[in-house]
């Protein structure tokens, strides 16, 4: 067990029966933490559990109500707004904040310019970053302008922050949330790298398999409580689990109801080809749950977005109910029953800085027309029934949007799409970042929809959750369709083989089967 | 996330914030309104009232297209030039008609037409280079701006386009007269700003502008047609420049290269002292009619006082622009 090492090596950081409450609301109960150097520690939980509450409360950006910090073995009150970096404690926050015009050079020497001479320094400062990426085993050019990185390499240069600003404690917001396979792994990679140094690492993820792989401690929060901190090798997957929810998650996908082996077609889709789309045909029947796997990129979004208009079609034919579709604009494919539910909901879903109600009616304004103006009791009466069919919970329905928890945007997202009364459903990521208990509840109502005779895509990079869900799964690879699996073939070790393309399907009339 | 718990903390501190927040301006504009009162007998005057708010009544129709505009997440700086190119091809339209349709309503009738749809040309023009041609509102609006001053200038070689004597006649009614002892612009700004009102809460088009400007991409992949609509804003503003115009040429019969001068910050001060976010997605149409009438009161009050110089007049207005903006963020961080 850790516990032996935990009391060799001394804590840098710790926290002793800490408290949180925003007014009169409680977030955090009297929370014990600790982490030592080269470690990685990781704190899991459900959105809400407070776990984003405790890493800003560790890294000085909040204050906790009652209880202490100590730093190097002293009691310290952290600086607030990031002061706490000076001292070597760095939060690098899930939206990554870089500001998107300058280089490399200019990012990590932000707010501590080199200077000479009262001027900045810009050869020391490129030379610096340069080295920094080294050590970092980063191959990426110090005067590349942000804007132009991957998301992977933006992390990558907020590390490097950290690094050239000697962090001692790096704490990290579900860094994962938004890599691949492979940057993720080149992440660890650079994470393990920097624990041998002697950083200690704090990080949270939702992805149980990802915790298992690199942290030595796990501390599971619920509901501001801390329900426990072990060492990994004591835990399985399912026990993590079982400790975030405090319930059984057996049923966590609901039972599969094949459709119909004769029920009509409701989406063809021949040739299709677009922006990142390399010839796609497939077909969706009736009642039908069609999983779309593949790695982040393989195309999976630019086929969706190309059905439903959003993006350019090259050439290809769609049929959606037996008819010719050739939609130029989302209206019309909305119109004809076909609705796309996109996987960025900050930045493309929802209104953040608006209430529920202008969110859940933007698509269907229509349909609260009365005598050619909106009528709010109408659109009141559909908030109403989304927030009971779909468990949307907000304290007010004029809160912001941007305010509720993941979870509560997403159920917002897929009421606000089933306003329109679809046949045809594509759901682009439905599930990404939020906690397992939502989940289950999103699994289940997708369940339900195809038992309605509703038809549904799930696009998603959770190979779990396309296997738990889907009654035939579509495997992307570099913008073609690698293959299609049922049945007992839809396993991780198939789906992985052609997605890295070690298998590949050859035969098109097989694939539209 | 647990970030929302300060929001809903304090609920009862929350709802006075709200209040506070939509009653700003009006409250605002009561004090000034009392200021006045104090400071001089005329000020409350019927007649002192009704000169304050007609003269307000351009600007107040002008910045009524421009909440929209705003709203959207666009910006028109063109407006004042646009109202002075309009006021000088209006005046050339009617002494044109002269011949062949005589002195009377018919000339005014047909200068009017001229006018909205110059104005409505314009916003299309506007409109179409921003959507169409991709290019920001501001640099556009910024170009059209000077285009248009400069064709005013041009269209009176250099002075001043004035109006026939007797055809000004037949019109001036339209700015001084009204009905019931209310002047005509009072009652097509009050008209237009209810209109405004009502399109902004109660339609799909007032609805789809705050979502563009809230966030474009959410507004394009919630099927709205992004450009159709922006482009609208425009043209609604261009027409709304010729109507503030049409009430504007019987006051002076004339226009030069100086009329409209500053029209345009004037307007977007308008919208901003109201309540409506320079950067879009949350408009307020009544704002803006409130944020017009406190600008025009601080000009009026200056005069009727004698202890500070009118010529202070536009200090007193950026203070308040500031002091807006200031309680604007203000009440997003608490």
């Amino acid at each position: 067990m850790s516990s032996a090492e935990g009391t060799s090596a001394s804590a840098i950081l710790s926290a002793s029966r800490i408290s949180k409450s925003f007014g009169e609301i409680p977030v955090l109960f009297s929370i014990d933490f600790d982490i030592k150097p080269g470690e990685v520690h990781a704190i899991i939980g459900e959105n809400g559990a407070g776990k984003s509450t405790l890493i800003k409360i560790l890294s000085g950006f909040e204050q906790p109500t009652s209880g202490s910090i100590s730093y190097d073995g002293k009691v310290v009150t952290l600086p607030p707004n990031g002061g706490a970096e000076a001292m070597g404690i760095v939060l690098i926050h899930q939206e990554l904040n870089l500001a998107e015009h300058l280089t490399v050079a200019d990012s990590i020497f932000l707010g501590r310019e080199l200077k000479k001479f009262g001027f900045l320094d810009v050869a020391e400062m490129r030379r610096r970053a340069a080295e920094v990426m080294q050590t970092l085993h980063v191959n990426v050019d110090p005067d590349a302008r942000i804007n132009t990185l991957s998301v992977a390499d933006k992390q990558m240069v907020e590390i490097a922050k950290a690094i050239s600003r000697d962090a001692r404690v790096l704490v990290m917001d579900e860094p994962t949330a938004v890599l691949s396979v492979g940057e993720t792994q080149t992440l660890f990679e650079q994470i393990r790298r920097l624990t041998a140094r002697g950083v200690a690492v704090i990080f949270i993820s939702h992805k149980l398999d990802e915790i298992m792989e690199l942290a030595r401690r796990v501390t599971v929060l619920r509901d501001g409580q801390l329900i426990a901190t072990v060492g990994t090798e004591a835990l399985t997957p399912d026990s993590i689990a079982q400790m975030m929810v405090g319930r059984e998650l057996s049923n966590l996908y609901p039972p599969k109801h094949e459709p119909d082996v004769d029920a009509p077609l409701v989406l063809s889709v021949h040739n299709l080809v677009a922006k990142g789309v390399k010839d796609v045909s497939f077909d969706l029947r009736k009642g039908e749950i069609l999983g779309f796997a593949g790695l982040i990129g393989s195309g999976r979004t630019a086929v969706a977005e190309a059905i439903v208009g959003l993006s350019h079609r090259d050439s290809g034919a769609i049929e959606v109910e037996g008819q010719p579709a050739n939609f130029t604009q989302v209206a019309q494919s909305v119109d004809a029953g076909l609705a796309y539910m996109t996987k960025d909901r900050k930045g493309k879903g929802l209104l953040l800085n608006m209430g529920l109600r202008p969110n859940l009616t933007l698509l269907t304004l229509k349909k609260h027309l009365k005598g050619g103006f909106l009528d709010p009791s109408s659109e009141e009466k559909a908030l109403e029934r989304a927030v009971r069919r779909f468990d949307i919970r907000a304290r007010d329905a004029t809160v912001a949007v941007g305010r509720l928890s993941g979870g509560n945007q997403q159920k917002l997202m897929l009421g606000k799409t089933m306003e329109t009364e679809p046949d045809i459903i594509i759901m682009d990521e439905p599930t990404r970042g939020i906690d397992v208990g939502t989940k289950q509840q999103i699994y289940h109502i997708i369940a339900a929809l195809a038992a309605e005779g509703k038809s549904i895509i799930v696009i998603s990079s959770e190979m779990q959750e396309v296997i738990g869900l889907s009654h035939r799964v579509v495997v992307m690879r570099e913008g073609r369709l690698a293959g299609v699996l049922e049945g007992a073939e839809i396993t991780e070790g198939e789906i992985m083989r052609y997605a890295a393309g070690i298998k590949q399907s050859g035969h098109n009339d097989r694939i539209s089967a | 996330m647990t970030a929302s718990a300060p929001e809903t903390a304090g609920k009862p501190a929350r709802g006075f914030r709200i209040d506070l927040k939509t009653a700003g301006p009006l409250l605002a504009l009561a004090l000034l309104v009392l200021l006045g009162i104090t400071l001089n007998e005329n000020f409350f005057t019927y007649n002192n009232l009704t000169n304050v708010l007609a003269r307000s009544s351009f600007i107040g129709i002008i910045a009524i297209g421009a909440t929209f505009v705003i709203t959207a997440g666009g910006l028109d700086l063109s407006v004042g030039s646009m109202a002075a190119v309009i006021a000088g091809v209006m005046i050339m339209v009617m002494n044109w008609l002269i011949p062949s349709l005589g002195i009377g309503w018919s000339v005014v009738l047909a200068g009017m037409l001229a006018g909205i749809l110059l104005g409505g040309v314009a916003g299309v023009f506007n409109g179409m280079m921003i959507t169409r041609g991709r290019i920001e509102a501001f640099i556009v609006t910024l170009g059209t701006m000077g285009i248009f001053r400069s064709l005013v200038t041009f269209l009176a070689n250099g002075g001043t386009l004035s109006l026939n004597f007797q055809v000004a006649d037949v019109y001036r009614p339209v700015y001084y007269d009204g009905l019931l002892g209310v002047p005509y612009p009072i009652i097509v700004f009050a008209v237009v700003a209810i209109a405004g009102e009502i399109v902004m809460r109660r339609t799909t088009f007032g609805r789809h502008c705050a979502a563009i400007g809230s966030n474009e991409q959410v507004a394009r992949y919630s099927s709205i047609n992004v450009d159709n609509v922006r482009l609208l804003t425009y043209i609604l503003q261009g027409v709304l420049v010729g109507v503030a115009v049409l009430l504007y040429v019987p006051r002076l019969g004339s226009a030069s290269s100086t009329t409209g001068v500053l029209w345009e910050l004037e307007a977007i001060a308008g919208v901003i002292i109201g309540g409506t976010m320079l950067k879009g997605g949350h408009g307020r149409v009544w704002g803006t009619v409130v944020g017009v009438v406190i600008l025009g009161l601080i000009g009026n009050i200056l005069n009727l006082q004698s202890l500070i110089s009118p010529y202070l007049n536009g200090a007193f207005q950026g203070v308040i622009i500031i002091l807006a903006v200031l309680l604007q963020r203000g009440r997003r961080n608490g």
